[in-house]
């Protein structure tokens, strides 16, 4: 751990031209959906002011757009957009849609309605009246919900670094996949300031009057427009291929770095989430990404793995970890548990993986199905004596083990089941594992090496050569600092890979990451 | 000057305005009187075309309202409404100058006529700094007054002008108001429901109700002459008040008795209303006789207590006879 116990200043200094440029990312991301939304969004909202039978409706589509959790939204923005800025930007811009309208209308609506009348009879044309009288009446609100527009989208465009567009967001989710807590908080606390600097400086703003306000806002628009630009900031540079890596694997001696230091590998990388980048890569807005070997979608997408010809990937084999204390408490789980060992191999795995993620069943169907198969399947028995919880962290993979050992304990000992899926990356399950808020979780043996015991690289290069000899010491280790015990491995192993389309591979003969290496060093 | 003709609005299926039609004469002072709901607002509001009429013309100096461009008429015809509606981001000086920036005044031009304004309607000049919000009441019916009469128009509009206002500083603002010169010289259309005002500021009075015009004349001819029982009760318990108000000694010349007596203390006889003259018995018991001079004939007759309520009494029978 001494390597990594390096103090949070530190990090920032080493990493500061990653910071900068995330920064940079993060505030060009915001203002650039901000002055978007701004550009639409007041329009609408005078729009309604006028017409009210319109507000209902405008204000009603705006608020469910609001409501799409952002992920789900950054998701349904890769089919019509593809990946980085333009999906992110446009999904940001929806968030700050509705505060901008609401806040525009209300401020129009809400002024007292002799003053209109008296700018009517004064004689001024619907435009004066309109840029004289209601827009500078209605600023203080207007710039209200400009103020709360401009802090959700500082919050909302952590999450822009799931579909490769940058921001403060690749040190937050790199962090808490690599467990670098030093990582989350380089992310974290310059978003945060951000949020709380940008809402001080609106709030500055909203209090100006009159004429001050007014000069202010001249600039506004400037200032604006600069600050999206620091987004054009060079974030890589652009090679014959395209990467796409997870914030994770960007992070990693078994990832990103491994590639640049032991194969030399130079390739234009964007940090993108897993969630999207099987799909990007097969819709050709990504050559290369970092997947897993036994992920569904490999096969759902016409992907082929290349070969690890250096061996930087260490082995990732799954097995359940159990709190000792559970052990005890729960003197059948272990051999319920270990009754899945060495029954599922990576192509099996890969299948079911395909049956979730692609033919979209539900993980207790491909669960029970294969258990069926592999004749384990026994009907529930209705236990009560005492609950379970299963933890499982947010992929499919996960969910699916989670199910078949719920569907086992159930059939198999008089135990209740609670299953806690979903629980983020590694970091989340792990501290949930030993805060005592779950028994046990599925973890892989390279994870449990690199990502939480943090050995020092010498010893990972040796240990890492052989399957074995990981997990008996993982299992070893996790004994001795944790009191959490490694059953069994499943069989599968499901390991860092580096994949590309099988057409484009095949038509440029990478078969192997050196091949890669060699090819983009071509000129 | 103004001339309105069959005139009507509906909205939805009530008639707030009900095919009506009169004359404004040029300075002439009109109160359109009646209670809310009677259509002498939405009237008013049809001048400058802040409400537009189902049928009926307007026409303002043989000219059809309806063919000029709504904002042109509006920086024509002066504005004052009970809301006072002032801008409240705007200065005072601001507030004032409103239609001359409309009408692309020169800057020096604007500010001398607001010094001029401020002068007539008693506002010091360090006011123009001001917001609105930092002014009594009173004192922004008076920034009204003179963002209404800035660009001096022949028009003047007036919706309930003093209506918000308390009693005190409604008298005072009334009584300056009708001190200014503008208030003889300019055409005005004022909309009261207030009895008392509507005969204290009248040349004549336009009585509405349900959207039409029941009687329309001076305040002596609503007095006397009532033209139906509408108009009666209308008045019912102001009557008297109204006109011991608006008559006269000057009025009453004809039945006061010659009076030998002749002193130098006179008061104008057209001034001297009835009431102010009562007023004087009542305040100063002592005063048994007063006098007053006729500038027509040039004539002077003083006159006691009886012998007022007698001419009062006489001109009463004439006036209801006529």
């Amino acid at each position: 751990m001494t390597e990594q116990q390096q103090t949070l200043w530190s990090f920032m200094y080493e990493q500061s031209d990653k910071l900068l440029r995330q920064t940079f990312q993060h505030l060009g991301l915001t203002f650039t959906s901000l002055l978007l939304a701004v550009a639409i969004g007041l329009p609408l909202g005078i729009l309604i002011a006028r017409k009210s039978n319109l507000a209902g409706s405008i204000l009603g589509i705006a608020g469910v757009l609001q409501t799409v959790p952002s992920i789900a939204l950054l998701g349904f923005m890769i089919p019509l957009l593809g990946i980085g800025a333009k999906p992110a930007i446009v999904a940001l811009l929806i968030y700050a849609l509705l505060p901008i309208i609401r806040n525009t209308y209300t401020g129009i609506v809400g002024i007292d309605r002799s003053i209109i009348e008296a700018a009517n009879a004064m004689g001024m044309s619907k435009m004066q009246i309109l840029f004289r009288v209601e827009l500078p009446l209605a600023m203080p609100v207007l710039l209200a919900g400009v103020r709360t527009a401009t802090v959700i989208n500082v919050g909302v465009a952590t999450l822009a670094s799931y579909i490769a567009a940058g921001g403060l967001g690749e040190f937050i989710f790199g962090g808490i996949s690599l467990n670098n807590t030093n990582m989350i908080l380089a992310g974290a606390i310059p978003a945060a300031l951000l949020a709380v600097l940008l809402d001080f400086l609106l709030s500055r703003l909203q209090k100006l009057n009159g004429k001050k306000l007014k000069k202010v806002l001249l600039t506004f628009p400037v200032i604006i427009v600069v600050l999206a630009g620091f987004y054009l900031w060079p974030n890589t540079y652009t090679t014959k291929l395209r990467a796409g890596f997870t914030p994770e694997f960007m992070g990693r001696q078994d990832g990103d770095l491994g590639l640049k230091s032991i194969y030399g590998l130079k390739i234009g990388t964007t940090v993108i989430s897993d969630a999207v980048m099987y799909k990007a890569a097969f819709e050709g807005d990504l050559d290369v990404i970092s997947g897993y070997s036994t992920d569904g979608r490999l096969k759902a997408f016409d992907l082929r793995i290349l070969k690890d010809d250096k061996g930087i990937f260490p082995p990732y084999y799954a097995a359940p970890i159990v709190r000792e204390s559970s052990l005890k408490k729960f003197p059948d789980l272990e051999q319920v548990l270990n009754l899945l060992a060495g029954k599922i191999t990576d192509s099996v795995m890969t299948d079911l993986n395909y049956r979730t993620d692609y033919l979209k069943q539900s993980p207790e169907r491909v669960a029970k199905d294969f258990l069926l198969k592999a004749g384990l399947y026994q009907p529930p028995r209705n236990g009560q004596s005492g609950v379970i919880r299963i933890g499982s962290k947010i992929f499919g993979e996960q969910y699916i083990l989670a199910e078949m050992y719920s569907i086992l304990i159930k059939g198999n000992t008089d135990y209740e089941v609670a299953t806690k899926t979903g629980l983020g990356g590694t970091k989340i399950c792990f501290d949930a594992l030993m805060n005592d808020q779950i028994d046990f979780y599925p973890e892989y043996t390279g994870t449990g090496l690199l990502v939480l015991l943090q050995p020092s690289p010498e010893l990972v290069k040796e240990i890492t050569k052989d399957s074995h000899r990981t997990y008996n010491y993982v299992k070893s280790a996790f004994q001795k600092d944790y009191k959490i015990k490694w059953l069994m491995p499943i069989g599968f192993n499901n390991s860092y890979a580096l994949m590309m389309r099988k057409k484009q591979s095949q038509s440029l003969h990478i078969t192997s990451i050196t091949d890669l290496t060699k090819y983009l060093a071509q000129k | 000057m103004i001339k309105v003709s069959g005139l009507t609005k509906t909205f939805g299926n009530i008639k707030a305005v009900d095919d009506i039609s009169f004359d404004v004469l040029e300075g002439e002072n009109l109160v359109l009187l009646g209670t809310s709901g009677c259509g002498k607002t939405t009237t008013l509001k049809m001048i400058n075309r802040l409400i537009d009429p189902d049928a009926g013309t307007i026409s303002i100096n043989e000219v059809d309202t309806s063919r000029e461009k709504p904002e042109l008429l509006r920086r024509k015809i002066g504005y004052v409404m009970q809301n006072i509606g002032l801008f409240p981001h705007y200065t005072v000086a601001e507030n004032i100058a409103v239609v001359p920036r409309l009408l692309q005044w020169d800057k020096k031009h604007t500010i001398n006529r607001t010094l001029e304004l401020l002068k007539k309607l008693h506002l010091p000049e360090n006011y123009l700094q001001l917001f609105p919000r930092e002014l009594s009441g009173g004192q922004q019916q008076r920034v009204g007054l003179a963002r209404a009469l800035i660009s001096d128009p022949d028009i003047l509009l007036m919706d309930e002008p003093f209506g918000a206002l308390d009693n005190v500083t409604r008298s005072s603002i009334q009584a300056e108001f009708k001190a200014l010169e503008e208030f003889t010289k300019k055409t005005i259309l004022m909309v009261t429901h207030d009895v008392q005002e509507a005969f204290e500021l009248a040349d004549r009075i336009c009585l509405m109700d349900q959207g039409k015009i029941i009687q329309i004349g001076t305040p002596k001819e609503l007095l006397f002459t009532p033209k139906n029982d509408f108009v009666i009760r209308f008045l019912d318990g102001q009557r008297l008040a109204l006109q011991f108000k608006l008559v006269t000694i000057e009025d009453l010349w004809e039945f006061l008795p010659e009076d030998p007596r002749h002193t130098n203390k006179t008061i104008s006889a057209d001034k001297a209303s009835m009431w102010s003259v009562m007023e004087a018995f009542s305040a100063d018991r002592s005063i048994e006789h007063q006098f007053f001079v006729n500038t027509r004939t040039k004539t002077i007759k003083g006159l006691n207590f009886t012998q007022l309520t007698n001419a009062f009494n006489s001109y009463q029978n004439k006036e209801i006879h006529d």
